[in-house]
């Protein structure tokens, strides 16, 4: 049907540069296929025997603290320290990256081809062949190109080529380098399908295919446990959130006979507007977006997933893949709109996940975990924004999210590189990612210092950095919603939306307040303050090379005057609204239907909502100066351990343990002993299944013993029988 | 292609060329050497294992013809045979293929030769006789798919017993006679109703008015009208021969301990092809022949019910096993529930799927089972605790052990989801009750699965034995490509195989739909 309309009036990318959309998957594919071959090729020529692969002697992960994965990898342990350049290492220095330039490169075409297509209302749609089509069930692998797409792709790519281009200078000595770019590539050619997806199908081969990727590179170095443990924890968790996916999937299928989008938002309507149907829709696709954004309860993984390389961390697990929850529920815009009670869930379940993450931020000493939970926390905001149909807004935060959380990512990975080239050089055993080891680095990597400055600015929210714009626009569109409009107007758990939404706002301008301190706080713990790495590391703490800093550069820039995508009409310093007028054509319908056609705030009240915003960030910010004191803190090693509420909060309120405890631990122990013990091997099988031998060996001895062979014996059964049958006809 | 088959006629004497190939190549094995003498011996080694995997090349050749004369448009059979057996009875050795009967045959000839490349250094003792039941088995298993006359399929049903009995029997693992013997109990218990059921069938064809004598031919018994009690009763009888084979549960606790003994390509056939037999008996006889027995309520709502209790129970159970051969036998359980909840939900979306699922269960699961054949060859146990962190001594081990895990998990992309797919997105339509419990499965196939391949592979490499295990040789690899290989291409362009399955799935679920609808209007007309 598509191709008809088409064919009646083609569709103004028809004849541009969109026609190679199927490339950009299979550009980074190809380079996971090199670099996949180049990470096994030479393992099998030289025989798995290496000695400079396999270190002989290996210690039990003597790690005091378990969360210290970069041992593996670099300078901590001397028999764990493998600084064995691959053979192949050029060539998947040149390849890993290329192809994500490459990637890039035809994206900027495509984007470039877009706007210069006038009036572009619908979806470039290009269907490449069947997947899987039987009776009424259509699905096609079919790529669609949109503004939303386009954004996504843009981020990707972008993005992505940066941290390629830092993994170089990171992952340089790593035995597994070229493994490390497969798998880099692998993700990226997944997260492609998944925003360039023209159907659920397609968009879940990318959905899943990334929480593969991201498994394998949470688990990059297999050898400790903790590391195999956290990927497999994330796979797992992702898949409880995928149940979900399917199920409304499948709730869609079986009500609309169709999953691609564009089906989707003709027949959308028919599911009737906020029943019970399209709001469990909704939520079951929200436990799908749970567990890829790590929102509550779901969150888990992603603080363990910081086993994985810090490049690992800044793409996937901040800029990209925990961002495709948010990429959903805007691309599912049509179905949450006709649900206000689905919307609200959304926005609370973000707001109280933003929340809860900030409030551990606070008492985190990992510097990866405070940036983990950080990130839990930016995509609590994202959900706010987005559930409360602020679309534009939910993505346009998404976008500075990229840009400053993976300079905060890349600037620690940074600093965690100095640390543990300095612990190397001493052959120092200390942790190289808490904070109580760091301080005063300023003077050693001004660079990084500066950048993650920036970074801890655009987050925290203070004006003119990016961070402020986006987060300003969904504290708005929030206290906006909360006035007039569908949400407004619902009830939700019996509760008035307005109300709600009021207490949203709220609690979003404390967790602006929290944010702004916990990122204070790992900047004066990193670089401020007297430094506590020791008197012999000091000398080789140094900046990392320029292949690393120079991506730093350009996030920093990027994070520094990001806002300017998507100015709100009350800071008119440029053109009001880009992103937001870009995105109208997907999301507009979409948005309207939520927050009704105004929109429009009051002047005065604008102005207020943004000096609330700027001030709490502020005072967060100075709270932590005045408060937190870094000449105060003492090494990791000689740190007393905490108690009362911040204990919980260093302990992250215990919840890994109660999930353990109450749902694995219950669960393997039934499986083995009541199911496996029990069922299969106890009743079934010893009961029925042997008993019924023993029945019939029993059954047979019984006749043995009537074959006794003593004629005496059969002599009385005859008489007996010859009895009874007389007796029998007798007495009918 | 299709002009040169015209050309040498193959349709007329390709199924009868499948079933004799395999028996010709263990006369030809027996007649070179003997069955009782112990000829393992290193002169005797090649050349049988050789002969076989001709053999069995040879039937994979013959037999890929099929995959182009087989007309997609077709819903019933085709390539058919005819020729007398037992007069008397009005038996006849009629074959024949459908959709469905197509795919079972290629995944048959398609895992055998990789079955024999499995035994290839493994199998060391009483090699002749080894490969010559192997080839005794394909007989009988291709005998099953192609039969078109019921005494003929339970010939060969219980024929296919005899040499995988012996199999394990004889080069199984230490409980292989407890093993072997429960298997063959376990089924024959199972089959010897249901030929009770063929005779009653047998019977009751004939039509004395119309001077039509009884016969076992399919069609015929097709389209014999039951009461509705006899129907229940004919279908108990099919129902325990096939339940057992599938094997649902709670039949099932024969399969952990033939899996566990049996050698691996014993295994790999059992699993890859052996299980299909029992979805495939519901789908061409307890089904088509008993549709209002079968959609009885409590019957259907009993047998779906334990569809899915085995998907999650098999899931649960396979977690907690030591013994990885052990995990993947009760993984196949709670994949072949998946396969029993998409034939009895009954939508053409969910029997497609739970077709799928039987071909790809049996190219994941016979991955597996090879996969874990070259760890034991290597390191004599298979026990996962006995592994762990090999992932850098065998990396392209690892790589592929990995690759069919996550086909087995269903990861999409890979043949697994595919299957599981449509059995769950055309089940919710009817059922969405037992759809949504069984979508659980995914969890559940994700934890166990991971598990165990990170207690295998990742972690630390901590025992020294394990330090210089070999990786794989251009054998193992060869069959692990094929296997990858298809493990790709159902997962991304299944359409060839869904294409030509689906008129035969669709006459399926019109004939069970509408049989079950006719008896249901027969029975209120008739009290």
């Amino acid at each position: 049907m598509l191709q008809d309309l088409a064919a009646v009036d083609p569709h103004p990318l028809a004849a541009t540069a969109a026609r190679y959309v199927g490339l950009l998957p299979l550009i980074p594919l190809a380079g996971f296929l090199v670099n996949g071959a180049l990470s096994l090729v030479p393992s099998y020529k030289r025989g798995p025997n290496d000695p400079s692969a396999v270190p002989h002697g290996h210690d039990a992960i003597g790690d005091d603290h378990g969360v210290s994965h970069e041992g593996a990898h670099g300078a901590v342990g001397d028999d764990r320290h493998e600084v064995a350049r691959h053979p192949f290492a050029a060539v998947a220095s040149v390849v890993g990256p290329l192809v994500l330039a490459l990637s890039f490169g035809l994206a900027v075409m495509l984007w470039l081809a877009m706007a210069g297509a006038s009036e572009m209302k619908t979806p470039y749609v290009q269907t490449f062949f069947d997947w899987m089509v039987t009776g009424d069930l259509k699905i096609s692998w079919a790529f669609q190109l949109d503004q939303l797409s386009m954004i996504m792709v843009l981020v990707i790519t972008g993005v992505g080529t940066l941290i390629h281009i830092f993994s170089i200078g990171y992952m340089r000595d790593d035995p597994g380098y070229p493994r490390f770019f497969a798998y880099l590539n692998l993700f990226v050619a997944f997260m492609l399908v998944l925003v360039l997806g023209a159907s659920y199908p397609v968009l879940f081969v990318g959905w899943e295919g990334v929480g593969l990727c991201s498994y394998l590179l949470i688990g990059f170095w297999f050898n400790e446990k903790a590391n195999a443990d956290a990927g497999k924890k994330a796979f797992i968790v992702n898949r409880i959130g995928d149940f979900g996916f399917l199920i409304a999937m499948f709730l869609l299928f079986a009500n609309i006979g169709t999953l691609d989008f564009t089906g989707l938002a003709a027949a959308a309507p028919g599911l009737g507007y906020n029943s019970a149907l399209v709001t469990t829709i909704c939520l079951f696709f929200f436990l799908g977006c749970a567990g890829k954004s790590a929102q509550l309860p779901l969150y888990v993984w992603l603080p363990d997933a910081m086993a994985g390389p810090t490049p690992v961390s800044a793409l996937i697990h901040a800029a990209t893949m925990v961002t495709a929850g948010v990429y959903l529920i805007a691309r599912s815009g049509v179905l949450f709109a006709m649900s206000p009670t689905a919307c609200i869930t959304v926005a609370a379940v973000g707001t109280l996940t933003a929340l809860f993450a900030a409030t551990i931020g606070l008492k985190q000493w990992d510097i990866k975990k405070v940036l983990a939970y950080s990130t839990i926390s930016q995509l609590g905001y994202m959900f706010m924004g987005v559930g409360a149909g602020a679309y534009a807004a939910g993505m346009f935060h998404l976008i500075t999210h990229a840009f400053f959380k993976a300079l905060l990512f890349l600037g620690s990975g940074s600093v965690i590189f100095a640390m543990h080239r300095a612990y190397h050089h001493t052959g120092s055993h200390e942790d190289a990612q808490d904070m109580r080891n760091m301080g005063g680095l300023k003077k050693y990597m001004p660079v990084t210092f500066v950048l993650m400055w920036i970074a801890t600015l655009a987050i925290a929210g203070v004006p003119p950095f990016s961070g402020f714009f986006s987060k300003d626009g969904i504290l708005g569109a929030v206290f906006a919603r909360a006035q007039h409009g569908a949400l407004a107007e619902s009830t939700w758990l019996g509760m008035p939306g307005s109300a709600v939404l009021y207490v949203m706002y709220g609690l979003g301008l404390l967790t602006a307040f929290l944010t702004a301190i916990y990122m204070t706080r790992l900047m004066l713990y990193t670089f401020h303050g007297p430094n506590r790495t020791g008197e012999a590391e000091q000398a080789h703490l140094a900046e990392a090379p320029w292949s690393m800093t120079g991506p730093l550069v350009v996030l920093g820039v990027l994070s520094a005057v990001g806002g300017w995508l998507n100015l709100p009409a009350a800071i008119p310093l440029g053109p009001i609204g880009v992103l937001e007028k870009w995105l109208e054509p997907v999301v507009g319908a979409a948005t309207v239907a939520v927050g009704g056609a105004g929109g429009e705030e009051v002047m005065s009240t604008e102005y207020g909502l943004i000096g609330a915003a700027v001030a709490i960030a502020l005072l967060g910010i100075i709270v932590a100066v005045v408060k937190l004191k870094p000449a105060a803190l003492v090494p990791k090693r000689d740190a007393v351990p905490s108690h009362g509420f911040e204990q919980v909060l260093e302990e992250k309120y215990y919840v890994d343990e109660i999930y353990d405890d109450a749902i694995v631990k219950p669960l393997v122990s039934g499986s083995r002993n009541i199911l496996w013990t029990g069922i299969d091997r106890g009743i079934i099988d010893s009961l029925f299944v042997n008993g019924s031998a023993v029945l019939a060996r029993g059954v047979g001895w019984v006749g043995s013993q009537l074959q006794s062979g003593e004629t005496g014996a059969y002599a009385w059964a005859i008489a007996i029988g010859a009895l009874a049958v007389l007796g029998a006809f007798t007495f009918r | 292609m299709q002009d040169f088959l015209t050309q040498i006629n193959y349709n007329a004497w390709i199924l009868p060329a499948l079933l004799l190939i395999p028996l010709a190549g263990a006369v030809v094995l027996l007649v070179t050497g003997s069955l009782t003498s112990d000829d393992g011996t290193l002169e005797a080694v090649p050349s049988a294992r050789m002969i076989a995997l001709l053999f069995f090349l040879a039937e994979f050749v013959v037999s890929m013809g099929l995959w182009w004369s087989y007309d997609p448009s077709g819903a019933r059979w085709q390539a058919t045979y005819d020729h007398w057996w037992i007069i008397p009875w009005n038996a006849r050795l009629s074959l024949g293929i459908d959709g469905i009967s197509l795919m079972m045959v290629l995944l048959t000839t398609v895992i055998m030769p990789l079955a024999v490349l499995g035994s290839w250094t493994s199998i060391r003792t009483k090699v002749r006789s080894y490969y010559a039941l192997m080839l005794v088995l394909t007989t009988g298993m291709l005998g099953v798919f192609v039969s078109r006359d019921m005494l003929l399929f339970y010939v060969m049903w219980e024929i296919m017993l005899v040499p995988m009995y012996f199999i394990i029997g004889i080069w199984g693992g230490e409980r292989r006679i407890y093993a072997s013997l429960k298997f063959f109990v376990y089924t024959m218990a199972g089959s010897l109703l249901m030929l009770v059921g063929i005779v009653y069938l047998w019977n009751a064809s004939a039509v004395p008015s119309m001077n039509l004598p009884a016969s076992f031919d399919y069609d015929r018994l097709l389209a014999i009208g039951h009461t509705h009690k006899a129907a229940l009763w004919l279908f108990g009888a099919f129902f325990l021969a096939f339940a057992v084979k599938v094997p649902m549960f709670p039949f099932h606790t024969w399969l952990p301990d033939a899996h566990v003994e049996a050698p691996t390509a014993g295994s790999v056939v059992l699993a890859s092809i052996m299980l299909k037999m029992g979805t495939y008996g519901f789908l061409r006889f307890a089904m088509p022949l008993f549709p209002g027995a079968a959609m009885t309520p409590w019957v259907r709502t009993t047998i779906l019910t334990l569809a899915v209790i085995g998907i999650i129970y098999g899931a649960l159970v396979a977690m907690v096993q030591p013994d990885f051969k052990k995990l993947v036998a009760y993984s196949s359980v709670s994949h072949l529930g998946f396969v029993m909840l998409g034939i009895f939900a009954l939508t053409l979306q969910s029997v497609q799927g739970a077709l799928i699922v039987m071909i790809s269960h049996g190219i994941s699961t016979g991955a597996l089972f090879l996969l874990i054949g070259m760890l034991y060859e290597r390191r004599h146990t298979r026990l996962i605790d006995a592994y762990g962190g090999i992932a850098r001594v065998v990396p392209l081990f690892s790589t592929l052990l990995v690759i069919v895990s996550l086909s087995s998990i269903g990861l999409p992309s890979t043949n697994g989801f595919i299957g599981e797919f449509l059995v769950l997105i055309g089940s919710f339509r009817t059922h969405p009750f037992f759809a949504f419990f069984a979508t659980s499965g995914v969890i559940f196939a994700a934890a166990y699965l991971l598990w165990a391949i990170q207690r295998i592979l990742f972690n630390a490499l901590d025992k020294p034995e394990n330090e210089h295990m070999t990786d794989l040789n251009a054998r193992e690899l060869t069959m692990m490509g094929v296997l990858v290989a298809a493990i790709f291409w159902i997962g991304i362009y299944p359409q060839p195989i869904l294409r030509r399955m689906e008129p035969s799935a669709s006459l399926f679920v019109r004939t069970v739909t509408q049989g079950s609808a006719s008896v249901r209007t027969a029975a209120r007309g008739d009290r």
